[in-house]
């Protein structure tokens, strides 16, 4: 799969070839918009290849600070080596996104271990919660550090260089045999936050849990998704960025991109080919050979998408 | 959100208090058999398990993933690799959970009354 390129699966792509390109496991991926449509530069260590003009962010993502187990027994470890590349990228992101799962079990330690490390980057950093950052009850260690101008359980949006972007929780009040949820209250702030927008403003929508139905038989997907895409299917151009499932995935519908990142802990199984999601063991030598270079070119009024995945150590 | 767990915390609180002090039909000889639940590969196994009353059932985590086992009401602290939890079932009837951290993962004990005939649900 190295150097090739491949649709979003409408053409082209058989499930088998779509499956093995989903198994890497990365570091963070580099976004810049310019024109204002997002384009994956590809994962960092690997983002020198364009001169990006316009809003440079990145996403990192699921880093279960204080995971120890077989899959990785330092996660903190391949954070900061994650960071560490994000440090000596050739050209500053305006910022950073953090989808969720900061912590591995929204443990007061990790969440410091996990600031430390995170703050060398020296760039804003926007997080949205991951489930495993809301494990305590009343879900304060959280919101005292990243909830400050939050609403409800952390959703919030901001403005940067005219994109629009929105991050969303979809961890909290899960219901029993579903989903990710958004609830009520959080799509009701949708609406009103997207009320009055241009259709023209590029939005930039990020959440822990997939927005889309990635596998819902490994509870990959979100119950209330539909309601949140119906309220952004007037704009022109929506990016969904994910993580949780730790290895990209990606689809196009309509004016809407769908991405999820990898994670910088531990890789886990393409949906369907393991008895159960979870880390993923492989060889020690081979965990960061599977760390990998996706770009992405997004094209203005096409539905399909190039993607060109490469592995950092070969 | 946070209001409603601490409610279902004091529900929780008050439904123990209440068993405690309802008379309880004389346990006799019958000795409910502990039994165990363990969380692999995302799912409760068994599914769904059958006890006497007074059974303590005993959820391990074998993943390493913590899990919980929740039902309407919270009722596990989030179990990591290895940690257990138990809950003493006192009263006859069906008792549906699932994790809330994967809700996918569903299961149910169901608690017939502990003089061995069976009870109606």
């Amino acid at each position: 799969m190295s150097d090739s390129t491949r649709s979003d699966g409408t053409a082209g792509v058989n499930r088998r070839k779509v499956l093995e390109c989903m198994t890497w496991a990365g570091t963070g991926v580099l976004w810049t918009i310019a024109g204002g449509m997002p384009r994956s530069m590809g994962i960092i260590g690997e983002a020198t290849a364009a001169e990006p003009s316009g809003l440079t962010f990145l996403q990192i993502s699921d880093s279960h600070v204080g995971f120890d187990k077989p899959a990785n027994p330092n996660a903190l470890g391949t954070l900061e080596e994650a960071v560490n590349k994000i440090k000596a990228l050739p050209v500053k992101p305006s910022f950073v996104i953090h989808t969720g799962d900061i912590t591995h079990l929204s443990k007061p330690s990790e969440f410091d271990d996990a600031d430390r490390i995170i703050s060398q980057a020296r760039l804003d950093v926007h997080y949205v919660p991951g489930e495993h950052d809301v494990l305590d009850e009343e879900v304060k260690l959280y919101r005292d550090r990243y909830g400050r101008g939050t609403k409800g359980a952390g959703w919030y949006s901001f403005d940067a260089d005219g994109v629009h972007f929105i991050g969303l929780v979809n961890v909290v009040d899960l219901k029993a045999g579903g989903l990710g949820n958004l609830g009520n209250d959080q799509l009701e702030w949708l609406e009103d936050d997207l009320k009055g927008r241009a259709a023209s403003t590029p939005i930039v929508v990020f959440a822990h849990i997939p927005l889309w139905s990635v596998y819902p038989a490994w509870g990959w997907g979100t119950e209330d998704a539909a309601r949140a895409l119906d309220y952004l299917k007037r704009f022109g151009s929506v990016t969904v960025l994910n993580g949780h499932i730790h290895q990209i995935m990606q689809k196009v519908e309509g004016n809407v991109t769908f991405h999820t990142a990898m994670s910088t802990a531990f890789p886990q199984p393409a949906p369907g080919t393991a008895p159960s999601p979870g880390p993923l063991k492989v060889a020690d030598d081979k965990l960061r050979s599977l760390l990998g270079v996706t770009d992405v070119t997004f094209k203005r009024g096409q539905q399909r998408l190039a993607i060109i995945d490469q592995p950092l150590q070969r | 959100m946070t209001k409603i767990v601490r409610n279902i915390w004091v529900a929780i609180a008050l439904a123990a208090a209440v068993l405690a002090a309802a008379p309880t039909f004389p346990a006799a000889s019958v000795q409910a058999a502990d039994t165990e639940v363990n969380i692999h590969n995302f799912t409760f196994a068994p599914q769904r398990t059958t006890v006497k009353a007074g059974t303590t059932v005993t959820w391990i985590n074998d993943d390493d993933i913590p899990h919980t086992v929740a039902s309407s009401t919270k009722l596990s602290k989030p179990l990591d690799t290895e940690d257990k939890f138990s809950f003493t079932f006192t009263t006859p009837g069906s008792y549906e959970y699932f994790c809330s951290i994967h809700p996918h993962m569903t299961g149910a004990i169901v608690v017939e009354a502990a003089t061995g005939s069976s009870a109606a649900q």
